[in-house]
């Protein structure tokens, strides 16, 4: 009996077999995957998808929403409906508000990249040991929870703060500089909130350069400065970009921060919207603001990584 | 002014290099002197933690010494940095620039001089050439293999035209077949550009067949400067010699001494006259030594200088080692005879045999 099975198996049947196998492991690779796909389907993509029909949608008067098929939270998101000749009028407050946004968001990336850079470059350049050091001290701030430390930020600017109260009892000053509620505690808010954002992905790409190259381009007559934009720069590309997107998108998003530094009079995109779904009981304008805001996200983001990469490559 | 107007290319004054402070200082280097010649392909030899890195590093710029000069052509180079000075290292891991391409590796140097782009472009095709690298001119440098890239290091570190080339160790990651061949390209690079070479190393073979003179190093010390036959043949300290090729040391009492010679009396009461380095004055219990391949086994024990008991017979192909139990005891002595087709005597483990060999195979070294 077992003789007959011994005879060479044809070289097409054996691929077969192998190919098979190599489907059947490709199928168990996905079945591992499946558990994460099943979380972000059900709590990622499924709001998504309940967002995008909500903001087709009309206001209920008292939050929620009637399924009636309407494009005018899109025309709110521009234009205010007049109440008595139903004509629609040019009104930019949203779009201002985004624009401050985007303002706040790109101002936050670049303070923080000018400032966590050579943070992160001291890291990178201190021994193993003490790095860790390092990097459990920029970590200490999540430690707590955001909304804790942006009330702390409240009590050390307000007017009888901290620093006022010590500049005052200094006699630098005579009345309280007024920082509260104005768009600088917006600015240092999230300057605070998301600087770590940017130190350690910073940090874990120039923890990785070699620093032999720094030597070889002094070596051949770089000075510091070009050593810094012709070595340093571009071989920390990878940090540099996902720093400033996690930076950047989180910022133009930020809710806490702006809702209690800002007082409710500098709003940003993110309380805007929270708004629709609150005080405002208007859930399809806010839909139509969330995806809109995502849509911007998308847009400028894609024109951030094409230019970056092609740009440091050659610069 | 310099002493010697042209002459010497790097003068190395009285260095030291301490490194830390307080109680774990460590003097990487003790003062050290040593001129290196124009146009020479000078060694620095010795084992890993001697100091020949350190060394090579004070010459290039990326550490400054504690105390000492170092002269470039008469000039102190000492305080200036790396980028100050018209010197060029090629890299023990090579240390080529990931996000360029091996045309703009190469043209680096040069870029940072500023020099007009028509002649870095002209000085690149040169160097690729010179380096046999023109076809891959255009790769990443993270595409092209081990040996690839010890060429592009070359030629990035030679395309500025430096006064002197530093070498760290270069052909350490290469495989052996690859590191024969770039000993022999690095030394027709250096004839064809008349640069002054200075390598390091810790393979006294590379040292041996490349250098023009080497320097030994132990401890943070220069040993002894010499041509690699002055090095080989006449060693100055025992170091040198253990270090250098394969050696016997022989165990002794200088009886007798004139100038230059001494005679020295072995455990097994043979005596035997040897040369002895100069400013060294043998006396008392001294080592003598003996290159394996500057002495000769014969059958009869009488007639060597020195007898024993074969006890091991190596071949190599090209030659046989003899390992010979001396009857003083002692380690074993080796004698190396090179291999030929009408090798008339042979000899069987376990049987007798006196060694021998010349008055002027022989030296009393210091400890």
């Amino acid at each position: 009996m077992t003789t007959a099975t011994l005879s060479p198996i044809p070289l097409s049947k054996a691929a077969s077999f192998e190919a098979q196998a190599e489907k059947a492991g490709a199928r168990r690779n996905r079945l591992l995957s499946l558990p994460a796909l099943i979380i972000i389907g059900i709590f990622g993509v499924l709001p998504l998808i309940i967002i995008c029909v909500y903001s087709f949608l009309v206001a209920a008067p008292y939050g929620g929403v009637q399924w009636q098929f309407s494009t005018d939270a899109y025309l709110n998101f521009l234009f205010q409906r007049d109440i008595f000749d139903d004509t629609l009028q040019f009104t930019p407050d949203f779009l201002i508000i985004y624009l401050r946004s985007f303002l706040f968001a790109v101002v936050t990336t670049i303070i923080c990249l000018l400032l966590g850079f050579p943070t992160a470059y001291f890291m990178a350049t201190r021994s193993p040991a003490q790095r860790n050091w390092w990097v459990l001290l920029i970590t200490i701030p999540f430690w707590s929870n955001l909304l804790v430390r942006t009330l702390a930020i409240m009590f050390i600017i307000r007017d009888e703060g901290l620093i006022n109260n010590a500049l005052i009892g200094l006699g630098v000053i005579d009345k309280p500089i007024t920082m509260l509620y104005t768009n600088f505690a917006i600015q240092l808010g999230l300057l605070y909130a998301f600087l770590p954002f940017m130190v350690l992905p910073l940090y874990s790409s120039l923890e990785k350069l070699d620093f032999r190259l720094i030597e070889a381009a002094y070596d051949l007559y770089a000075t510091r400065r070009q050593v810094l934009w012709r070595v340093i720069i571009p071989l920390s590309k990878p940090g540099i970009i996902a720093g400033c997107l996690l930076v950047f998108i989180p910022a133009l998003g930020a809710y806490v921060t702006p809702l209690i530094l800002g007082g409710g009079v500098h709003l940003m995109i993110g309380d805007l919207i929270a708004q629709q779904f609150g005080s405002g009981r208007n859930w399809p304008l806010g839909c139509a603001q969330a995806l809109i805001l995502m849509a911007a996200v998308l847009v400028a983001l894609f024109f951030y990584v094409r230019n970056t990469s092609g740009k440091l490559q050659h610069g | 002014m310099p002493e010697h107007p042209g002459k010497n290319a790097i003068e190395v004054r009285g260095v030291r290099k301490v490194f830390g402070t307080g109680e774990n200082q460590v003097a990487a280097l003790d003062t050290v002197s040593v001129s290196i010649r124009e146009n020479e392909f000078f060694t620095l030899l010795g084992p890993s933690g001697c100091g020949k890195t350190t060394l090579l590093r004070l010459i290039a710029g990326f550490d400054f010494p504690t105390a000492g000069e170092i002269l470039l052509h008469g000039q102190d180079i000492a305080p200036l940095p790396p980028f100050k000075r018209p010197v060029n290292t090629v890299f023990q891991s090579y240390a080529l620039f990931p996000h360029m391409t091996v045309a703009q590796n190469i043209g680096f140097g040069l870029e940072m001089l500023g020099k007009p782009k028509a002649e870095i472009e002209a000085r690149v095709a040169q160097m690729l050439k010179l380096v046999k690298m023109e076809a891959l001119k255009a790769r990443r440098t993270s595409q092209i293999s081990g040996g690839q890239q010890q060429r592009v290091a070359l030629a990035r570190a030679l395309a500025p035209q430096p006064k002197v080339l530093l070498l760290d160790e270069p052909l350490s990651a290469l495989d052996y077949k690859l590191r024969k061949e770039m000993q022999i390209e690095l030394k027709r690079l250096q004839n064809e550009t008349g640069i002054t070479f200075i390598f390091v190393t810790h393979d006294q073979e590379e040292a041996l067949t490349m250098s023009d003179r080497i320097a030994v190093m132990s401890a943070g010390k220069i040993l002894q400067v010499g041509t690699p036959r002055d090095i080989y043949d006449r060693p100055a300290e025992r170091f040198v010699a253990d270090f250098i090729g394969e050696t016997n040391f022989l165990p002794g009492t200088v009886v007798s001494k004139k100038p230059g010679v001494a005679t020295v009396k072995f455990a097994s009461n043979a005596t035997i006259s040897a040369g002895y380095p100069e400013g060294f004055d043998p006396s008392g219990e001294v080592t003598l030594v003996v290159r394996p391949e500057h002495a000769d086994l014969v059958p009869d024990p009488a007639k060597g200088t020195i007898g024993g008991t074969l006890s091991n017979i190596v071949y190599f192909g090209t030659d046989t080692h003899y390992h010979v139990k001396l009857d003083g005891g002692g380690e074993d002595f080796i004698v190396r005879h090179q291999n030929s087709r009408s090798s008339a005597v042979t000899f069987e483990t376990g049987a007798k045999v006196g060694i021998q060999f010349e008055e002027d195979a022989a030296r009393v070294l210091k400890d």
